[in-house]
């Protein structure tokens, strides 16, 4: 019994630490076609033509592929970042004893910035804030708070009883059993809660396009605006490979430091 | 030396500790002994002020505890959990450095000194040093965690149920080395079990602590011998109280100088043995007597069964 437990986990460490080929090739043939769309998208004119009206241009053609892509990531990367830390400093506070009853009250808040959808976010921002960057940075970053949020509290509730006792048993302070055992051992589900949000935004920052906001949202209003299927898929194509990729780079991180935190 | 005076604890309308007074003498290990809620835990982590007393005071080598800042009093006190609470993204040697680096040794003191705890606790530096907590067995674990606690060299070790975790074989093994690095170190334990026998064992004095109230503090023999009447006398009224009795003696306070009536060709007892096993292997091998030795092998006279059982009764 416990010999095969013991093989299994081993096995299981080992699928963490160690991808498979087929898996690396898989990464890298969809990192391969990303940097071919974006950089030389003339490639793939003759299969997008099959996909446009006549006459119609098969390839993004009112603007730089690479600009807007650019633009797109760092869209994602300044919402969530904003959001982690949002959601990352509420759910340390609500997990101190003294912020224990402010929980369900955070709670209730970052589930409203879920339920409420993007769309109607921009509906409302727009008038106070106008049009661009701003309205769409509010939206994403209202509707990345919750998986963030959950997971810090999942994560720092998760620390074992037994190891917060004893590090206050050792005589570490309060800030160093913050920084050096609870927040550590809580990193791997905070990170995966940032994968999460990371990934929902970047396919939610398409919208940004309807409000003027750059990104690869223009390519897909682009084609939906005149009937342009192929510029819709290139849109949606390079969005789905990145948020593929992002996924998959974000959870090496997480398997890294999970590892590290003796919970592989 | 702790000094424990009219100490109380309050947990809303529950008084977990009710006006406990008892004093645990330098060197020795007392073993505080209840059922789970009797307040033992939370008598134990008063001393360190894990939790702080509602009334009363603790006074450890003369000095209230309740004048030191609690970080800088811990710091100074082993502390020994169940389930050790080692923590799991530090390897074994930042484990067991954990509270030296806290007092700020220098570095090659703490490598010295983390070098030294793993021979000791028989953990090879090349091979456990760099480990992970999770990547040990549970007696290496406990083994860490008792390290980790005696890393800064305290004069006083605090232990909850730690070995409690353990299975019955590795259990029996980490008691007597506990005993043994007591003896050696010259340390003072304050150790929590819900297990009589452990604290028989391992407690110089032990404490039977019921809701609250500490009911006796007494030697095991005494407590054997005497019971308060109640609780601890329900508690230590088992059958097997004879042999608890003679686990407390060695071959050493029952031998005499007469002849063992056997061959010589059967294997003497050391007069360090305790008497329980001793009774045993007079049973197992059906005789009468056995010749004694010292721990040098020479001859310390004889052991009788009847010697053995006149100890195994109700003391007068």
């Amino acid at each position: 019994m416990s010999r095969s437990g013991e093989t299994l986990r081993v096995a299981g460490t080992r699928a963490v630490r160690r991808a498979s080929p087929a898996a690396i090739a898989g990464r890298l043939c969809a990192a391969a076609l990303l940097l071919l769309l974006v950089l030389a998208p003339r490639l793939f004119a003759p299969a997008f033509r099959l996909l446009a009206e006549d006459g119609a241009p098969a390839i993004y053609d009112q603007g730089s592929l690479l600009q807007l892509t650019l633009d797109h990531v760092a869209l994602v990367a300044g919402s969530t970042a904003a959001s982690a830390i949002v959601a990352v400093v509420l759910g340390v506070l609500v997990t101190r004893p003294s912020g224990r009853d402010f929980l369900p009250l955070s709670r209730t808040l970052v589930n409203v910035g879920q339920v409420f959808p993007p769309v109607a976010v921009l509906a409302v921002a727009v008038p106070l804030v106008g049009f661009g960057l701003e309205p769409t940075l509010i939206a994403l970053v209202l509707y990345g708070l919750l998986p963030i949020f959950e997971n810090t509290v999942a994560g720092l509730d998760g620390v074992p009883a037994a190891v917060m006792d004893a590090a206050r048993g050792m005589g570490l302070d309060p800030r160093r059993r913050f920084l050096s055992v609870e927040l550590p051992l809580a990193m791997p589900l905070i990170l995966a809660g940032i994968r999460l949000s990371a990934v929902i935004n970047i396919g939610t920052a398409t919208i940004g396009s309807t409000v003027a906001a750059k990104g690869l949202g223009e390519v897909i209003l682009a084609g939906l605006g005149t009937g342009n299927t192929a510029f819709i898929l290139q849109g949606g194509i390079i969005v789905g490979l990145l948020a593929v990729l992002v996924y998959d780079a974000l959870g090496l991180l997480e398997a890294r430091l999970a590892a590290r935190a003796g919970r592989a | 030396m702790i000094e424990i005076e009219g100490v109380s604890r309050r947990f809303g309308d529950t008084l977990a500790v009710d006006d406990v007074s008892l004093r645990v003498e330098a060197g020795t290990v007392t073993a505080l002994v209840g059922a789970s809620g009797s307040g033992k835990s939370t008598l134990l982590r008063m001393i360190n002020r894990l939790i702080e007393p509602s009334a009363g005071t603790v006074r450890i080598d003369g000095r209230d505890a309740a004048s030191v800042p609690g970080e800088a009093l811990r710091r100074g006190i082993g502390y020994v959990i169940q389930g050790y609470g080692l923590f799991p993204h530090w390897t074994v040697s930042r484990n067991v450095a954990t509270v030296p680096a806290l007092l700020g040794w220098d570095r090659a003191r703490i490598a010295r000194r983390v070098d030294e705890l793993l021979r000791l606790f028989d953990l090879d530096p090349d091979v456990y040093a760099a480990k992970l907590p999770h990547e040990l067995s549970g007696g290496q674990q406990q083994r860490v965690g008792v390290a980790r606690a005696l890393a800064a060299e305290p004069k006083l070790l605090l232990m909850d149920e730690p070995f409690g975790a353990l299975d019955p074989l590795i259990r029996a093994k980490a008691q007597d080395d506990l005993v043994a690095l007591q003896r050696r170190l010259g340390i003072t334990v304050v150790l929590v079990t819900h297990d009589m026998e452990e604290a028989i064992r391992l407690g110089h004095r032990i404490g039977v602590m019921e809701r609250g109230r500490l009911l006796q503090y007494a030697p095991p023999a005494e407590l054997l011998a005497r019971p308060a009447p109640g609780y601890v006398e329900r508690l230590m009224g088992g059958a097997d109280r004879p042999f608890q009795l003679l686990s407390l003696l060695t071959v050493a306070d029952a031998r005499d100088d007469g002849p063992a009536d056997v061959g010589a060709d059967v294997a003497p007892v050391p007069e360090t043995l305790d008497l329980r096993d001793a009774l045993g292997l007079l049973l197992w091998r059906g005789v009468d007597s056995l010749p004694v030795v010292a721990a040098d092998g020479a001859p310390r006279g004889r052991l009788t069964l009847s010697a053995v059982l006149r100890r195994a009764g109700r003391p007068a």
